[in-house]
């Protein structure tokens, strides 16, 4: 392929990985700047979301849109409610404790995924997209009577690619709204600035934890009903997720939200354009350097406030 | 004893009644199981399977369980192997290396098996026959890879029940480089059993005066392959691919919205497909594209007698799914390999009258005495050639073309086809 096509398709592909990326990150920053708590069960909200998405699809087995939108609805919401119900069940009991909050994400971690093992099984399954067309792109060339349109080979994205960009972007408009213009946004925002003092102006700290919780891990359960068309719904899908996601979070700054959009920005292009390029071990190898550098020379991330 | 317990006698009519009970008992159990009494012993044989239930290789796991369990169903049901009935005991290895040398390990120590049996991914293969050798515990693999005919093993471990990759693709080679094009692009699963297709096709395919002109491996556990389809350089005739893992109906499916409807030839190990319905949305641009397959997973027009008695043993329909669950498609060209290797591990065992795990050698002498095996109920892919010195199979291999959204063979090669020179002599290592 020669270089111009393939560098479009390689930036065709990052997009859709930072899409999927800024919700599933976006879902981790929103908790750790709200609660201070370090989710490490994340993925596997992530991976509950496509599951619970083919249950829905292949349950109602109707018209492939109708179950994709109803799992786009059903999905995060149970996700998001199984996760409040984890953090009133787990979370507050220890007090938030660092350390303990970390261990009892990693023993949640383990519970769902083999407990997804034990239910939905090993295999991998497909959940069919509302729609897909592949869309073959055209390319500029000098030819003879200047310049002309071709097409080259490969050169192709589908529409439900382009959907997944579009409805991560208009999912994450949403968040800021509701963050920046709601009354819930407004006292999520406090809890995150100060939460003793937003208890001693009576709001319900623990109640505002909960939901953050949820909120978190329906915006990852969210990116998976996306991805899952593409991808297919697999108890281990939650690992990559997970990793990625982190590295978003430190490069962005931990709890900064727009920080967590240019990260996974310049994580998912930079991932689609070298492992098309080059590798995606390379790309991964390339990701974690770049966590490392940050840490040492820029520890708060790139929009993150220095710990005062 | 007392004085007491010796002056009273020493039968009472409830305790005879409790023998002649037992004795009833007992002479109904052994009627119930005539075929079980005349054998020293009618303890069963255990043979350890190990069963990829979980991992990358799940799927296949599934369905090589359930070939099993109908195999020895049926030997069972026709009086066992020398008079004992086989007992499974399944563990899974998690498609894992080192989980696998575990199991090898508990197999042998723990649930005192006669031997081990079943394994499929190559890596978990290389991982698991070390340990067996070394602890003395026959092996038959049913897995395809070439590390057995290779040399890389050891004297327990045995594959002949399924042919191995380097006959496959030779065999492969000339139909592809004389029908299909010369210049052909390789996408493999970047493990072994990968890298055995790699290694071998590139050399059968140019001593066919083909060419390959890139090599791309993509590892089992990715889930996107968009990004790797833009290294086949445009000169390609042929694509070839194999593939495993769970997202297979992704790496196919994004394989046809990258070339769209300017393909070339595509020519498919079935591994790429297998337990996924090759009518999913998504995969129409596979017809007319070729697959290697093991066994067709289609019942085809010329089905025998023989081959629709497995299938349905086996609970597969004439299209290759569960017959209760037709989205519940079968790994159909490999798990066969499960039901012929039980059937040799019989035949095996009659042959040196095997009572125990003290004859396990004569056991592996027994097989290794073994050559052509007729197609048949035992053997219902094909006919097999075993070569007792490379502890490897030969046997026939099928093309099939999608057509219509299923597929039918177009082409049968044989034996003679699937053969190359010895590369190793395990008789002449010592147990």
């Amino acid at each position: 392929m020669e270089f111009g096509p393939h560098l479009m398709l390689a930036m065709l592909e990052g997009a859709v990985t930072a899409a999927i990326l800024a919700l599933t990150a976006m879902g981790l920053s929103v908790v750790f700047g709200v609660m201070r708590v370090v989710n490490v069960a994340h993925g596997e909200f992530y991976m509950l979301g496509a599951v619970i998405a083919w249950f829905v699809a292949a349950t109602l087995g109707t018209h492939p849109a109708v179950g994709f939108v109803a799992a786009l609805v059903i999905a995060p919401l149970l996700v998001g409610a199984l996760a409040s119900l984890a953090d009133v069940l787990i979370l507050q009991r220890i007090n938030y404790d660092p350390e303990r909050t970390i261990v009892a994400t990693i023993g949640l971690l383990y519970i769902l995924q083999q407990g997804t093992l034990m239910t939905f099984g090993p295999d991998a399954r497909p959940v069919e997209p509302p729609f897909n067309h592949r869309l073959a792109l055209p390319w500029v060339e000098w030819g003879e009577q200047g310049l002309a349109l071709y097409w080259p080979w490969g050169l192709s994205i589908t529409s439900y690619k382009l959907f997944v960009i579009v409805a991560a972007a208009a999912i994450l408009g949403a968040l800021w709204l509701f963050m920046t213009r709601t009354r819930a946004g407004l006292v999520m925002r406090a809890t995150q600035q100060d939460s003793n003092m937003a208890r001693a102006f009576g709001i319900p700290v623990a109640r505002v934890y909960a939901l953050v919780f949820g909120l978190g891990a329906a915006l990852a359960a969210m990116g998976a009903v996306l991805i899952v068309p593409i991808q297919q719904a697999h108890y281990l899908m939650g690992h990559d997720p997970l990793l990625l996601s982190f590295i978003v979070v430190i490069i962005g700054g931990l709890g900064s939200l727009p920080g967590t959009i240019i990260a996974a920005i310049l994580i998912g292009m930079s991932d689609g354009i070298i492992s098309v390029f080059f590798s995606p071990t390379l790309a991964k190898i390339l990701a974690t350097l770049a966590v490392a550098m940050v840490l040492v020379f820029r520890p708060q991330g790139l929009l993150g406030k220095k710990a005062a | 004893m007392t004085r007491k317990t010796l002056l009273k006698p020493d039968y009472s009519r409830r305790k005879a009644i409790r023998t002649m009970g037992l004795g009833a008992g007992a002479l109904a159990a052994s009627t119930a199981l005539p075929r079980f009494v005349q054998a020293q012993s009618a303890a069963p044989i255990k043979i350890g399977f190990q069963v990829h239930r979980t991992g990358i290789g799940a799927s296949y796991g599934r369905w090589y369980d359930r070939t099993t369990t109908a195999v020895v169903k049926r030997i069972n049901d026709a009086g066992g192997i020398n008079g004992r009935p086989i007992e499974i005991i399944a563990e899974d290895d998690g498609t894992d290396a080192k989980r696998g040398a575990e199991v090898i390990e508990k197999f042998a120590t723990q649930s005192k098996c006669d031997i081990a049996f079943g394994t499929l991914f190559s890596h978990v293969v290389i991982g698991s026959a070390p340990r067996a050798g070394e602890l003395k515990l026959p092996y038959f693999v049913v897995s395809e890879g070439h590390h057995v005919a290779s040399g890389m093993l050891n004297r327990y471990t045995l594959q002949p029940g399924i042919t191995d990759v380097k006959s496959q693709v030779q065999a492969m080679a000339p139909y592809v480089a004389n029908n299909l094009g010369k210049k052909v692009t390789m996408i493999y699963a970047d493990f072994a059993f990968g890298h055995d297709h790699r290694d071998y096709f590139s050399a059968a395919v140019e001593a066919q005066g083909g060419e390959v002109v890139a090599k791309i491996a993509i590892p089992p556990t990715e889930t996107s392959f968009t990004k790797y389809f833009p290294q086949i350089p445009r000169e390609t005739e042929v694509v070839y691919h194999v593939m495993v893992g769970p997202a297979v109906l992704t790496f196919v499916k994004e394989m046809g919205e990258f070339f769209g409807p300017s393909s070339p030839e595509i020519f498919g190990f079935i591994d790429s497909l297998e337990a996924v319905d090759i009518a999913s949305p998504g995969l129409e641009f596979l017809e007319g594209s070729y697959f290697w397959e093991g066994m067709p997973r289609y019942a085809q027009a010329d089905q025998t007698d023989y081959e629709k008695e497995y299938r349905d043993a086996v609970g597969v329909d004439a299209n290759g799914a569960s017959v209760t669950d037709s989205k519940d498609v079968s790994t159909y060209a490999h798990m066969f390999g499960c039901w012929e290797t039980m059937n040799i591990i019989k035949a095996g065992m009659e042959a040196c009258d095997y009572q125990g795990p003290e004859q396990r050698q004569a056991l592996i002498e027994a097989v290794e005495a073994m050559s052509d095996m007729p197609a048949g109920i035992d053997h219902p892919q094909g006919p097999k050639r075993f070569n007792g010195k490379t502890h490897q199979t030969f046997g026939v291999q099928y093309i099939s073309k999608v057509e219509g959204g299923k597929m039918n063979v177009v082409h049968t090669t044989s034996i003679e086809d699937t053969l190359y020179p010895d590369e190793v002599d395990y008789t002449t290592q010592s147990f």
